[in-house]
């Protein structure tokens, strides 16, 4: 390793004449705005190349990447030396992925936008696909749907996952099945999620026969989903609690499950509530399980327990798209409706989260 | 037996009978995430069994549950590789990126900015690749097939609608792209600060610095990202059966209208409209895919606790 930090700068000092002792300091060096310049050359001469020869955006936008990484190596080759060009050439790559994972985030979002927004009318939120073929229609029974099925599912982690969180934390210490626990549960968040499906679908088959839908199945299937996260973040939030706030409660006598219910869990409340919001917005996003086993209704149902089955706003969006009827067009844009409100909830859960987290979190105590 | 006394030596609060109890649901809460676990496994093989040994009328048109999930098995593998190829550098960039190349003001956003598109829904994601995504590729993969069709995987012919294996690994590569960085971001961001000094105080550039110091140090930590990235990229289900036109074959062109499926993607398709022996033959490929898939985190995991272990 050290070979590739060694300069060759002065390899022949000794076989210098000894007239010239001065071994430079300094090398040239490119100017501060050097990359953005070059940058700049690029996204022009690929502007007016494209312009000129008729090529299409991406064609010139690939170009004008391409041109900046030869550019700016090239240049710093020139004036400054090969190792300050390599470092040229991985500073320019390295912020080239950065810019091209930005354009899958930046596409999809302006695709929705422009294709969800005009389909956002009261009838939308309002109404629902009984009867409905063509024009208009509603989600209602997909968004309450979403909102039971997710709440069944957050009903069920946020007491096992917290219950699990407080075991490792307080009780588990290094005990074999504290240290395999905490190891199964990183491995449980790789489940994939159709298998969470399979797994509900499976066990309530044999409950209530073949052939079973059921909004709880998908809360089960979710909860599965679920429960690795809530268990993680909360984990996380309890270990950030002091051990002076513990020892401080017992010291004034309080039995240890007073001091997790009153001290512990309080402390790290806020964290908690992130966690779980977070953790709510990944599933509620899910397809795949509820595909499987809350299947797909054109009315609203309010029952979770009820064995029927249940719509959902990503089945919707799916079906919709999949099977849109006879004039395509309309449930294409119900779908393209649907998934916006669908990014519309995932974002502002994940914006409350983070709200939740800055705003109440206990400050820094160390 | 209630109240105060006894253990005062040993440090630890008084024991009383809310103590027993509360103790006993903390641990009867972890205990019942095991269970869950196990019953995963038993319910799927439980309920898969029989679709081992069905009828070949089951098997739509293969003899037998190997030559069914063959293909299906090649298709997830093939998809996840290609979403890997291209997200692991694209990863590490970003990573490299929001750790060591953005200014400390711009860094946290920026990170944030990728964690967002792991928030977005799968479901979105399949619109996106079908509706916009895959009709821009079709260019590019003409393009392929003109220049390079000497290559197996750009035999062609195009499929007009671009809904191919290779646009579908592009968006499972988008798909596991945050994954990937969110890990790789954290372990480059814990090379030791004396290290990375080090090496520039002996006047390495920060590309020099950034491979002696920062590569060496989380080696294992990005082959765990990738793992998990993996792992993700197999068990994706909605995007790739959106995208994906499937026939079911086995093929190294990667640009065709005709695509071996995924196993999570087949069953997404197939299970809604199937009973009888055929649910059961879905619930043992997918046993199959929890069975990888748990392999591959296992495996990723047991990496990432082995370095946390070491240092």
């Amino acid at each position: 390793m050290t070979d590739q930090l060694t300069t060759t700068e002065s390899p022949s000092l000794d076989s210098e004449p000894p007239v010239q002792l001065t071994v430079p300091l300094s090398h040239p060096r490119l100017p501060r705005w050097a990359p953005l310049a070059a940058l700049a050359f690029s996204v022009a001469a690929a502007g007016v190349l494209g312009i000129l020869l008729g090529w299409g955006l991406v064609a010139i936008a690939s170009f004008a990447t391409v041109l900046n990484v030869v550019a700016i190596t090239g240049w710093s080759r020139a004036v400054e030396n090969a190792r300050a060009a390599k470092d040229r050439l991985m500073t320019a790559l390295v912020w080239t992925s950065f810019a091209i994972a930005l354009v899958p985030l930046l596409s999809l979002t302006w695709t929705v936008l422009a294709k969800g927004l005009p389909q956002l009318t009261g009838e939308f939120f309002t109404g629902t696909m009984r009867n409905v073929i063509g024009e208009g229609g509603g989600i209602q029974h997909a968004i309450v749907g979403t909102l039971l099925i997710t709440l069944g599912a957050a009903v069920i982690s946020v007491p096992v996952g917290l219950m699990t969180a407080v075991y490792l934390v307080e009780y588990g210490g290094d005990s074999r099945l504290a240290r395999w626990l905490t190891f199964l549960v990183d491995v449980m968040t790789g489940i994939p999620s159709i298998v969470a499906g399979l797994f509900a679908y499976a066990l309530f088959q044999l409950i209530f026969g073949p052939g079973i839908r059921m909004g709880f199945g998908g809360s089960i299937a979710l909860s599965l989903l679920m429960i690795p996260v809530v268990v993680r973040s909360c984990e996380e939030m309890l270990r950030l609690v002091p051990a002076d706030l513990r020892e401080a409660s017992y010291a004034l006598g309080v039995p240890k499950w007073r001091t997790i219910l009153r001290v512990v869990i309080p402390t790290s409340l806020a964290g908690i509530v992130t966690g779980v919001t977070l953790a709510v917005a990944r599933v509620a996003g899910e397809t795949a399980p509820l595909l499987i086993i809350a299947g797909k209704t054109d009315s609203v149902s309010w029952n979770l327990f009820s064995d029927a089955p249940m719509m959902t706003l990503p089945v919707f969006t799916y079906y919709s798209y999949t099977q849109p009827g006879i004039p395509a067009s309309f449930g294409q844009e119900r779908a393209w409706g649907a998934a916006l409100v669908l990014i519309l909830i995932v974002m502002a859960l994940n914006l409350l989260a983070r709200y939740v987290g800055a705003r109440f979190s206990p400050k820094k105590a160390r | 037996m209630s109240t105060t006394t006894t253990e005062r030596g040993t440090g630890r609060p008084a024991r009383q009978r809310g103590d027993v109890v509360f103790a006993g649901v903390a641990k009867g809460a972890g205990v019942l995430i095991l269970l869950a676990l196990a019953g995963v496994t038993f319910f799927l093989t439980f309920e898969g069994i029989p679709g081992l040994t069905g009828d070949d009328s089951v098997y739509s048109g293969k003899d037998g549950f190997l030559s069914y999930v063959w293909p299906l098995v090649y298709g997830t593998v093939l998809a996840a590789l290609i979403a890997l190829l291209i997200a692991t550098p694209l990863a590490i960039g970003v990573a490299l990126v929001t750790s060591h190349y953005a200014p400390a003001r711009l860094a946290r956003p920026v990170a944030y900015t990728i964690d967002l598109l792991a928030a977005i829904p799968s479901v979105v994601y399949g619109l996106w690749g079908i509706n916009f995504l895959a009709p821009r590729l079709v260019p590019g993969y003409q393009f392929l097939q003109e220049h390079v069709s000497w290559l197996p995987f750009f035999a062609g012919p195009t499929a007009t609608t671009g809904r191919t294996i290779l646009t579908a690994g592009i968006v499972l590569a988008v798909m596991i792209l945050p994954i990937i960085t969110a890990i790789s971001r954290e372990v480059f961001l814990q090379t030791p600060k004396l290290h990375e000094e080090a090496a520039l105080a002996l006047g390495a550039t920060r590309w020099e610095m950034i491979r002696t110091a920062v590569f060496p140090h989380a080696r294992s930590g990005i082959v765990s990202a990738v793992m998990l990235g993996l792992g993700r990229a197999l068990g994706e289900t909605m995007a790739v059966a959106m995208v994906l036109s499937a026939t079911g074959v086995v093929t190294f062109n990667l640009i065709s209208s005709v695509n071996p499926s995924t196993i999570a993607a087949n069953i997404a398709l197939q299970f809604p409209e199937s009973s009888g022996e055929r649910v059961n033959v879905l619930i043992a490929t997918g046993l199959v895919l929890f069975v990888v898939t748990f392999a591959v985190n296992f495996a990723a995991r047991s990496i990432v606790a082995r370095g946390q272990i070491k240092g």
